[in-house]
């Protein structure tokens, strides 16, 4: 009887070590006191060891000169630009970069992944192969291969064109050449119509759609939206006067002249290519787990519906296999903004190469910049996830 | 004709007519084309694409890399065929690539980690039922014999004194035939591959203990620093992993905030960002007079990174054990760690081992990175041997990057076979 009574709970209020509650509680208490001893102990020793070194800690050195030039920057920069507007072009070329390729991962990792379940054997195999070689070589490999040993070796410019050429179209180991689009007055008219027509076509798409529901008459709105997004603008552009010219560029005595055409650098093309062909390997195996995991009942559901093949595709498989493959493939971005990062290996001007990399090893603020640069992959990390959870829940909403 | 009834109306079969061959065009190898290649005119167009690919690449790239390729002679031999694969440049600069500059007179305890590596992962990823089969057995102990020839060469080679030629054969025989015989001898050994192998590796490349002479770190190198760091990572981040995703499921707030942003914090930011603040940070973190070495600094820097995503992965596990397990091992009384240590965690590492091998897989492609601060691993050994005045062959970058991409690609793609084995094995649920 004794141990029975042994085991009747504490009473309420009571305080023993053998309430779980109580000791919850003080393992708390004790993770706090380690974590904050933990940080306290960190900034100390920093501290002291900064203070032995003779460096301190602040941001003032954003608004010190530069001193070093930049080969690719998106907004004004030059050498006499302060250390912050440093951190605004590398932030910039990371997120062009990251853009691009992800728009470009998208489009091939969906083709791979199609081709990965195509019934054509050779298709088949070819997608296997792609994505079976390069989602197993390292990605810093790929950006070395393409640059030293692909975009490097290519001929000069002067080897290629004698000055005074015109460059519509040209790659050398100076990168790649070709026309800058050059607007005039009328074309911002163009332009306004052009994202009228779009806004024109989404409420059309919807007055189409919400008619549909209430009285069932369908609206075929596919010669509206062409009309109004691709037709109109065409019309606006030509009654301007083509308002808008390409410009190519043109070859000086060793290079191609400086504010002619539009310059694409090797680097980035490199990095472009390694994390396209890196990423869209993975991409394409989340696509095709994700049309393998809608189940082949529904597609024969939707025949049995009458439905014929696209709109199966689009109606019944798609939005399924969506709710699957959204997930994966945000964090896919993700990774591919943050392996942009490896650009500091080539040397393209990104946010770990021009702040993390040049501008540490000219200041020593190594905290400060570490810190910034952490800061801007978390925001980055957060922003993009927030978008996706938030696409993710419309998607999901699609399942009754 | 005797057989068929006349009746009257008409013949009537007696036995059933014997069925007529399927038409030529369904059957044999036209059938297989035209199912797989020719089906409709959208597939022949895309077949026809694939061949004209297939034409106007492979023979250019098979000439390349195999029929005109440089396989002997040095650099001279490349010189005079610049426009074919130098893989003489792969013959000549092997030791440098495994080793880095790791002490000459001293490569042969490299040699014995390696070898006690590749009969260990051999011997474990081979499932024991398997095993006891004639073809399969044939295969590893031709695999085992082989591999202990090689480096047993290389050990003497390099001048291993006898003794411990004697020692690394006895370990590793004794331990495949110790295993080989134990009804669980493959987990047993695995786990021993996972947590006494490190240590092995860290006294024998360290030295410093049973007569064994120092080595500092600085001139550990080549591919030998990248299977450091790729264990390393993978051996710390497991148990890191592991709490961290207890901590992340916990019922107490406190703990679930501390893990969550820990976990979320490394899996926020890109590796390099990490190996830079390892490089610069951690010696103004450390107490005064405290030397960190350089590639501490990046094994640090890959542990936690590598934790993070292994915390997630275990995680996932966690999540797939059904509460009836969690309250069973409640409901006869076991404390917390025992229902985690005895019930939980058994099943939740085994569901995700193939998450643990992709998670490695990550990690071994990622040490790359640390070429970035300034380590001389397998891929910077080979660049670093590329710009060698001798070797300043137009064919030499190509070779030697497709030399290093295709040993990371043998170890990634038999890793990634290895874990959809895994899945396919774990996965007994219905498949279409």
């Amino acid at each position: 009887m004794a141990e029975v009574q042994s085991n009747v709970p504490p009473k309420k209020g009571g305080f023993s070590l053998s309430d779980t509650k109580t000791r919850g509680l003080i393992y708390q208490a004790l993770t706090i006191a380690m974590v904050v001893y933990g940080i306290w102990w960190i900034i100390d020793n920093a501290a002291n060891n900064m203070a032995a070194q003779n460096i301190k800690f602040g941001f003032g050195f954003l608004t010190t000169q530069s001193g070093f030039g930049i080969i690719q920057s998106l907004i004004d920069y030059n050498e006499s630009s302060s250390y912050g507007r440093v951190f605004f072009v590398g932030l910039l070329n990371t997120l062009i970069v990251a853009l691009i390729g992800c728009i470009l991962t998208t489009i091939i990792g969906f083709i791979v992944g199609v081709g990965r379940l195509s019934k054509n054997w050779l298709i088949n195999k070819i997608s296997t192969i792609y994505v079976e070689t390069l989602r197993n070589i390292p990605l810093l490999l790929q950006i070395f291969f393409w640059y030293n040993a692909v975009l490097k070796p290519l001929p000069g410019p002067r080897d290629v064109h004698d000055k005074g050429d015109q460059l519509w179209f040209s790659l050398s180991n100076n990168g790649l050449m070709i026309p800058k689009p050059i607007p005039e007055g009328g074309f911002w008219i163009v332009f306004t119509i052009f994202v009228l027509g779009i806004i024109g076509a989404i409420v059309i798409k919807k007055w189409a759609f919400n008619r549909q529901m209430a009285t069932g008459q369908q609206f075929k709105t596919i010669w509206t939206t062409l009309g109004l997004i691709i037709v109109l603008p065409l019309l606006a552009f030509v009654v301007m006067g083509s308002p808008l010219h390409f410009q190519p560029g043109e070859m000086g005595t060793f290079r191609p002249n400086a504010g002619f055409g539009l310059n694409v650098i090797p680097e980035f093309i490199a990095l472009l290519l390694a994390l396209v062909a890196y990423t869209s390997a993975f991409v394409a195996e989340i696509v095709r787990a994700g049309i393998q995991s809608v189940s082949h009942g529904q597609t024969e559901a939707s025949y049995a519906l009458g439905l014929r093949p696209g709109p199966t595709l689009k109606l019944i498989i798609i939005p399924q296999a969506m709710r699957v493959i959204v997930p994966p493939l945000t964090s896919q971005y993700l990774n591919l903004t943050k392996n942009s990062s490896l650009a500091v290996a080539i040397a393209y001007p990104d946010l770990v190469a021009v702040f993390t990399g040049t501008v540490l090893n000219q200041t020593g603020k190594a905290v400060e910049i570490i810190m910034m640069t952490m800061l801007v992959y978390l925001s980055i990390s957060l922003v993009t996830s927030t978008f996706m959870n938030w696409y993710n829940d419309r998607v999901k909403l699609v399942e009754r | 004709m005797g057989d068929n009834n006349r009746t009257n109306y008409g013949i009537v079969n007696a036995k059933p007519i014997a069925d007529r061959d399927a038409p030529i065009s369904t059957t044999g190898f036209i059938g297989w084309l035209r199912e797989n290649l020719f089906s409709s005119v959208g597939n022949s167009i895309l077949t026809i694409i694939g061949l004209l690919f297939i034409a106007y690449t492979v023979p250019s790239i098979l000439n390349w890399t195999l029929f005109d390729a440089v396989w002997s002679g040095g650099a001279d031999a490349c010189r005079e065929n610049p426009h074919a694969a130098c893989w003489t440049f792969a013959g000549s600069w092997w030791e440098f690539f495994l080793y880095g500059f790791y002490d000459r007179t001293q490569r042969w305890r490299i040699d014995l980690v390696l070898w006690v590596l590749y009969v260990g992962v051999a011997f474990v990823v081979v499932d024991d039922d398997v095993r006891k089969t004639r073809p399969t057995s044939t295969i590893l102990g031709f695999f085992i014999a082989i591999v202990s020839m090689v480096f047993m060469s290389l050990m003497i080679q390099h001048g291993a004194p006898v003794m411990w030629t004697m020692a690394a054969t006895l370990i590793t025989v004794g331990l495949v035939i110790w295993a080989w015989g134990l009804p669980n001898g493959r987990s047993r050994l695995g786990l021993l591959l996972l947590f006494a192998y490190p240590v092995l590796v860290f006294f024998m490349l360290g030295g410093g203990v049973l007569g064994l002479s120092k080595i500092a770190t600085s001139d550990w190198g080549g591919f030998s620093l990248t299977l450091v760091i790729a264990i390393t990572g993978i051996v710390a981040s497991l148990p890191i992993g592991i709490l961290l995703a207890l901590g992340r499921r916990s019922d107490m707030p406190v703990l679930r905030l501390v893990s969550t942003l820990f976990i979320e914090f490394w899996r926020g930011v890109p590796l390099i960002t990490v190996l830079f603040m390892a490089n610069f940070m951690l010696p103004l973190f450390a107490p005064e007079g405290a030397n960190i070495d350089q590639l501490l600094r990046a094994l640090i820097g890959v542990a936690l990174f590598s934790s993070a995503y292994m915390a997630e992965v275990v995680r996932g596990g966690l999540q797939a054990i059904s509460k009836g397990q969690y309250e069973g091992a409640m409901s006869l009384g076991l404390s917390y760690w025992k229902m985690m240590g005895l019930i939980v965690m058994p099943q939740a590492l085994k569901i995700v081992i193939p998450g643990i091998v992709n998670t490695f897989i990550g990690l071994f492609k990622d040490t790359t990175l640390v070429l970035i601060i300034g380590l001389l691993d397998f891929l910077s050994s080979v660049q670093t041997a590329s710009t060698n005045p001798d070797w300043s062959i137009r064919s030499v970058p190509y070779s030697g990057y497709i030399f290093v991409a295709f040993i990371f690609w043998l170890h990634c793609y038999g890793m990634a076979r290895y874990s959809q084995h895994l899945e396919d094995k774990l996965n007994t649920g219905h498949k279409r």
